[in-house]
């Protein structure tokens, strides 16, 4: 089932908010509506109690750390980056990640470009290799803010993108979901794979910043 | 299934108001773009959303605009730009 509600963002507006704040209130409304749909399923036998308990703890146990161990690999390998960046789906099904129903787009940062992730319309987010998105992910401010000013929200992240590399950011509307490969940091080309994921954040793979420098 | 557009054409986003669920933004509505990439044939979420099937299958694109274009007073640097996905019945050449 789609991800997607009906909460249709026209970001021709700014917002006061920042990213990072938690200044919106919880929806009454939609956990009511989550209530009644999740019990109707209950009773008409759709799912059971224990398939939804199941299907959560799945979801909670992928952590950010499998993107780390992905893109680590991507660095180190550059058959298997083309192969990431070219044909996503088949590329990581080798680290035991199932896409479907969506497609896996990997976007790459380089001297030239700086890629962010944003969903407007909700909360689209490549849940399958980095598990349940940051509270601000979601939050309507970074949604809105993110295609409108992307420059500021990402100095708000303390990421400064200098003027001469081009910030593209990816509106994750459809059936698509973006992983940023971040740039691997400067010297570091005597590390081994498996040390190289410490670099590799969470929010650098959404491109709210950059991998970690060692030593900075 | 065949698709009407290739990477690099320049395309519009239609500029009609639809009700349901849509998933092409307003912002990006009457703007134009160029086709980064042809994504493939997908289900419809105008229907699929309602508990239909879907079909026929929509070809799906992934559009790059100008943030300059978007936004007429964007702050940022001439070259930033934005992606995002659109079906082909919501594209028209420019």
């Amino acid at each position: 089932m789609s991800e997607h509600h009906h909460d249709h963002l026209n970001a021709t507006h700014t917002h006061d908010g920042k990213p990072i704040q938690n200044d919106e209130p919880p929806s009454i409304e939609a956990e009511s509506l989550e209530t009644a749909v999740r019990e109707l399923l209950m009773e008409k036998g759709v799912i059971t109690a224990d398939e939804l308990r199941g299907a959560i703890e799945t979801q909670e146990q992928r952590r950010p750390e499998l993107g780390a161990k992905i893109i680590a690999r991507a660095w180190v390998d550059e058959d298997f980056k083309q192969k990431l960046l070219s044909h996503g789906d088949m590329a990581v099904r080798s680290f035991g990640v199932d896409m479907k129903p969506t497609e896996l787009c990997v976007v790459e940062n380089t001297e030239e470009v700086h890629n962010l992730v944003v969903c407007t319309l909700c909360s689209c987010y490549p849940r399958a290799i980095l598990g349940i998105p940051p509270a601000w992910y979601k939050r309507r401010d970074y949604r809105s803010r993110a295609v409108r000013e992307p420059r500021s929200v990402l100095s708000e992240f303390g990421t400064i993108i200098s003027e001469d590399r081009q910030v593209r950011v990816h509106d994750s509307n459809a059936d698509l979901r973006y992983l940023v490969l971040p740039r691997r940091p400067p010297g570091t080309d005597d590390w081994s794979e498996e040390d190289l994921t410490e670099l590799i954040t969470r929010d650098s793979m959404i491109g709210v910043s950059e991998a970690i420098t060692p030593g900075e | 299934m065949d698709s009407k557009f290739s990477p690099g054409d320049k395309v519009r986003v239609m500029e009609r108001s639809q009700p349901g669920h849509v998933r092409t933004p307003m912002y990006v509505r009457g703007k134009s773009g160029v086709i980064e990439r042809i994504v493939g044939p997908q289900p419809n979420p105008e229907t699929l959303a309602y508990g239909q099937s879907g079909l026929p299958y929509k070809m799906l694109y992934r559009v790059n605009f100008s943030q300059k274009v978007l936004w007429p007073d964007y702050e940022g640097e001439d070259n930033d730009s934005l992606e995002i996905e659109i079906y082909e019945h919501w594209l028209e050449q420019v």
